[in-house]
This record gives C-alpha cells, sequence and structure tokens, in this order.
C-alpha cells in the first residue's frame, strides 16, 4: 500500500437480505486530501461509511482504511480514525469541559495531553465563557465545532464526518468548512458525506452515490465538465434523474 | 482501566442530574416499602362494627366486652332494629354487624345453643373474611372458657402455630417483596433505559466508533447500577429491620451475595430489552409490561402461586423474582444457608447465563 492513499476501496458490497445497499462500490481517498461522498438519502452513503469506520461488517469486497483492513483489522482503524456522526455526537448533559475529558479518555490520552488540548481547544474555539457550561445551552453551531474537534483530538489520520453541517446556519457552514480545510492542510485526511451540493464544490474530490452504486467520481471540475454542467447541483440533478 | 474509569465517571454524570432517574433510584424504594408496609396490609386492626343485641343479657354482655377488648374490633355504634343495618352500611361506618338472637343466655343454658349472626360488609371480600374469621375465634375462645366446667365427651382441639411468623405480619411478606421489585426495577429498566438513550441521541456510534470493545461500553454503563441497586438493597433492609422488625434470621453474607445474583441476573435481562428496543419509550414499555407485571402478580409476592392455576403456576417458574423470593423468604424468616436454597440459586444462576448469551447473540446480529 502507498503512503499517499488513506482509504482504498475495492467492490465492497453490504447487502441486508435480498435488498443490496451498497454495491460494488470501488474508489481510493488520497492522504490529505478532502473527499466528498455525495448521494440522495437512501443512496447507501451512510451504510458503505459504516463499513470503513469499522462498526458494520462487509457482505464482499476489500477496503483499506489508514492501512488496515476493515475485514481483519476493525480495532486497529478505530484507534486511527476519527467520527462525528450525523446526529449529536456530544453529551447534551455533561459540560464541554467534561465531554473533552471523557472522549480524550476512552482514545486512551494520558491526563497531561487532555489538559494540553482542552487548553488549546479553549485557545482556538474562543470557548473560556462556555467551557463548565452544560453542552444543552449551547446553540448548534458550537454544538458541531466542538464535536469536530472531539472527534480530532486524539490526531487520528482520518477523520469521518457523517453530514456534519444539517441544519446548520451558512455563517456557521462557512466556519466549519473552514476548519475542515485547516485540518486537511495539517495532514488528515477528511471523508464527508454531505447533500448539500454547494458543499461539494469545496471538496477536492467528489463520488456520488446513486441507489447503492457510485455514479460518477473525480474532481467537482471535471465532473462539471464531463456532465456539461454549471454547478455541482446540476450534476447531480442530471445523475439522480438517470 | 483508565478508560472504564472515565466511562463510569461520566455514567454516575448522566444518572446525577437527571432528577427523574435520581427519583426513581432512591425516592421509590422508600416510598414504596412505606406503602407496602404501613397502608396495604392484609391484618385488620380497630375495624369498626355495630352491635344489635335482642338479648341484653350477661352472657352477650360479656362476649361483646371481649370483642371490645380486643385490638381488632371496634364497637362505634348499637343498632335497635334490623333496619337501622342497611343504612349503616350503606353510611359506610361499620364494617360488620353483630346480631345477638332473643334469649341468648336463656337458650344457651337450656338447650346448649344459641345464635350469633355475623354480618360482614363483603365489598371488600378479603377484609370481610378476615372479621368474620377473628369473631369466630373469639366466640370459640369464650366457648372453650364456658365449657371448662362442663366435660363434654369428645372434643378435637386444633394447636396452630405460626411457624416464622407468629403474628402473622404482613410486612414480613412485603420487604422481601418490595426489594425483588425496586431491584428489578431500577436493575432491568433504568440499565435499558440508559442503554437505548444512548442508542437514540446516537452516542452509541460514536462509542462503537472508538477503541472501546461493545463489552466494555456495556460494563461500563451496567456497573454504575450494580453499585445503586447495592445501596438499594442496604436502604431497604435497613428499613424493613429498623422502621417493621424484620427478623434477619440467616446470614447477612448469604443475603448480600444472592442479592447481587440477582442484581446481576435484572441486569442482564435490561441489556437483553436494550439489544432488542430502539428507543427508550420502547425498552421502558418492555420493562414495564414484560418485567415488572410479572414480577408483581407471578412471583407469590402478593398472590399464592399454589393457588393459581396450572397454566399460570408453570409460568411463574420462568420469572425471576419468584426464586429469590424464595431465596430472601429462606434466609430472613427461616434462617436457612445455602443448603436449602441451592435449587432456586443455581436457577437464577441459569437464567442469568442465558440472558447473557442471548444478548451477545442479538447484539452481533445487530451489529453485521
Amino acid at each position: 500500500m502507498k503512503e499517499e492513499t488513506a482509504i482504498h476501496v475495492k467492490n465492497l458490497t453490504k447487502k441486508f437480505g435480498a435488498f443490496t445497499a451498497v454495491n460494488t462500490i470501488s474508489f481510493k481517498v488520497k492522504k490529505g486530501e478532502i473527499f466528498g461522498f455525495l448521494g440522495a438519502n437512501g443512496a447507501g452513503k451512510t451504510t458503505a461509511m459504516k463499513m470503513l469506520i469499522g462498526i458494520s461488517t462487509p457482505t464482499s469486497g476489500e477496503a483499506t482504511v489508514a492501512g488496515f483492513n476493515v475485514n481483519t483489522q476493525p480495532e486497529s482503524i478505530k484507534k486511527n480514525i476519527g467520527y462525528m456522526s450525523q446526529k449529536f455526537a456530544l453529551y447534551d448533559d455533561l459540560t464541554v469541559k467534561e465531554n473533552i475529558t471523557f472522549f480524550g479518555g476512552i482514545y486512551g490520552l494520558t491526563r497531561k495531553q487532555i489538559k494540553d488540548k482542552r487548553s488549546q481547544l479553549v485557545e482556538e474555539l474562543g470557548l473560556q465563557k462556555i467551557v463548565n457550561e452544560l453542552v444543552s445551552s449551547l446553540p448548534l453551531g458550537w454544538k458541531q465545532k466542538i464535536a469536530f474537534s472531539v472527534a480530532l483530538l486524539h490526531n487520528p489520520k482520518i477523520v469521518f464526518l457523517d453530514e456534519p453541517t444539517g441544519g446548520v446556519d451558512p455563517i456557521t457552514r462557512r466556519q466549519f468548512w473552514e476548519m475542515i480545510y485547516k485540518t486537511a492542510n495539517q495532514g488528515t485526511t477528511v471523508f464527508v458525506t454531505t447533500h448539500y451540493m454547494d458543499e461539494a464544490e469545496y471538496c477536492d474530490s467528489v463520488s456520488i452515490m446513486v441507489n447503492g452504486k457510485i455514479e460518477a467520481l473525480d474532481t467537482p471540475k471535471k465532473l462539471k465538465e464531463q456532465f456539461k454542467a454549471s454547478t455541482m447541483n446540476d450534476v447531480f440533478l442530471k445523475l439522480a434523474r438517470g | 482501566m483508565k478508560r472504564f474509569i472515565g466511562f463510569i465517571k461520566k455514567e454516575f454524570y448522566h444518572i446525577f442530574r437527571d432528577k427523574r432517574s435520581l427519583f426513581i433510584l432512591f425516592g421509590m424504594p422508600i416510598a414504596q416499602i412505606m406503602l407496602f408496609g404501613f397502608a396495604i396490609t392484609n391484618e385488620i386492626n380497630n375495624v369498626n362494627i355495630a352491635i344489635l343485641d335482642h338479648s341484653k343479657d350477661a352472657t352477650t354482655q360479656e362476649i361483646i366486652h371481649k370483642i371490645e377488648s380486643s385490638k381488632y374490633f371496634t364497637i362505634t355504634a348499637s343498632i335497635l332494629n334490623e333496619t337501622e343495618i342497611e343504612t349503616a352500611f350503606k353510611k359506610g361506618h361499620v364494617k360488620a354487624v353483630l346480631i345477638f338472637e332473643k334469649d341468648f343466655s336463656k337458650n344457651l343454658g337450656k338447650e346448649n345453643n344459641a345464635t350469633v349472626q355475623v354480618i360482614a360488609d363483603a365489598t371488600d371480600p378479603n377484609t370481610a373474611n378476615t372479621i368474620s374469621n377473628y369473631v369466630t375465634a373469639i366466640l370459640q375462645k369464650y366457648q372453650q372458657k364456658i365449657n371448662v366446667a362442663v366435660k363434654t365427651p369428645y372434643q378435637i382441639l386444633p394447636k396452630t402455630r405460626m411457624a416464622f411468623n407468629p403474628e402473622l405480619k404482613s410486612v414480613f411478606m412485603f420487604v422481601p417483596g418490595v426489594m425483588t421489585i425496586i431491584l428489578m426495577l431500577v436493575s432491568a429498566m433504568m440499565t435499558s433505559i440508559s442503554i437505548t438513550r444512548e442508542k437514540e441521541l446516537g452516542t452509541m456510534e460514536i462509542l462503537l466508533v472508538s477503541p472501546l470493545k461493545p463489552f466494555q461500553v456495556i460494563i461500563g454503563k451496567v456497573v454504575p447500577y450494580i453499585f445503586l441497586s447495592i445501596i438499594n438493597a442496604i436502604i431497604i433492609v435497613l428499613l424493613g429491620i429498623l422502621v417493621f422488625n424484620m427478623p434477619v434470621q440467616g446470614s447477612y453474607f448469604l443475603l448480600a451475595a444472592e442479592s447481587v445474583l440477582f442484581i446481576i441476573t435484572s441486569l442482564s435481562l435490561g441489556i437483553l430489552i436494550s439489544t432488542v428496543s430502539a428507543s427508550q419509550q420502547t425498552a421502558m414499555m418492555i420493562s414495564l409490561m414484560a418485567l415488572m407485571l410479572p414480577t408483581i402478580l407471578l412471583s407469590g409476592f402478593i398472590f399464592p402461586i399454589s393457588s393459581m392455576p396450572l397454566p399460570l403456576q408453570i409460568i411463574s417458574n420462568i420469572v425471576p423474582a419468584k426464586w429469590f423470593i424464595i431465596i430472601l423468604k429462606g434466609i430472613m424468616l427461616k434462617g436457612v444457608g445455602l443448603q436449602f436454597i441451592w435449587k432456586s440459586t443455581l436457577i437464577l444462576v441459569g437464567m442469568t447465563l442465558f440472558f447473557i448469551g442471548l444478548s451477545v447473540k442479538k447484539y452481533k446480529i445487530r451489529l453485521e
């Protein structure tokens, strides 16, 4: 496996009984890249992602994540990735500080590492006033930003974001994408699912899933040329309508 | 290990910040034991009765005195004629009326036969039954007393002894029962709710993606409840001993060990429930319907199993609470050791292993 490839997927398939949720998909994600994993609701994005993060076993096919095989080494994968789900990643009834301590703890950080990380986060995100507040009292945008930082606490090689900007206002979404860029610049690979097509423009590469299959896979620029469309939204509509 | 301690700490934050679960955890046991101990009781005390005495002679006076001096009855009214009886019942002031026939003394002396009629308000059949039993007992005692002089040729005198609970205190029955219900409720319902809450909020997924192994997550969620359930068991036993004079004849160590076993049985049931329910609501409904009702109705806590129809008797065998109540009564009231309750213990151990095995299987199916 070459060092530049962070995720390598080959003919990955997941069946639930007679229903094929993910149908022989293949793609590569380069290290340090922002990879947009697009598709309508129910296209199979989340199922595919669950196989990559090691909580769902593929029916057939191969995939390596951060150099580890999803079929045989899911535990090693878990140590090397961060994950933020479309639902909340933080505990509402814990304070920001307690959340950071808890998630740092389950990823095996020492007390000192947690303390350093915490001060760093407080500094970077300007959390001084809210660090001892319960998460439930914070606005959605803050929660998302903190959840993202928490997913990065243990310096993972790859971070998986499952529709991270759902329900967030445009300004916060913008700020969120700035955080994603910063993370990618520091060498962390970002794998992000979304159904906001404008966000697809921000990605280095994009794949579009339709009914369990990857129908398009390239940089946003080339995809637009290929489908003779001016925006990613048009690309998606052309694909989805067949 | 350090990860694990952090996890448990987090779990305690959840519990102590949620007023509702705190109330269920510590308010319920105390409230229940007090309710069952004081309010719900099979004994009768100071029941109001009325007397309709048609003969008003020395014998009836003596009997009435005997009845009045017992702590079971208070005579609140004297009724003068039959028509007042129904009014008295309808008003609800009295639970029973005693009617002495005319010429009671004379009949007793001449014909060796006199009648007292006991009319009890059977809208509450249990109480009515108990009242009539107690009155009969008092009359029999009186009969024996006056018969000492006259020697009757044949007489069978039953001498009853109520073993293990000589005063027939119903609280002795309720303390083991309430303890069983509370441990079941706290352990099974609270764990299943707390696990499904993580599923509902989506944090379960985050935990599964972390390097923590699934069984570590589950054990981490369960350990705080073992701890809290043990505290609850101690509170209940202490209340039983201090407030209701409940004896603990057997070994405290055995009592503690068996309680921990039952807590683990209930927790494994809670885990099983959490694997089959997607939301907190479902978990709560399953816990209530599938656990609480059988625990209260089929465990022998309130209704004796031996008087149930055969199908229910058979079903009662799969209710873990039944076996725990047998164990508790054995240790607390009879003072028996493990040699008498090993069978029930073994059944609980078997059930626990079965529930854990089933949850592991269900859990794996879900992951795939």
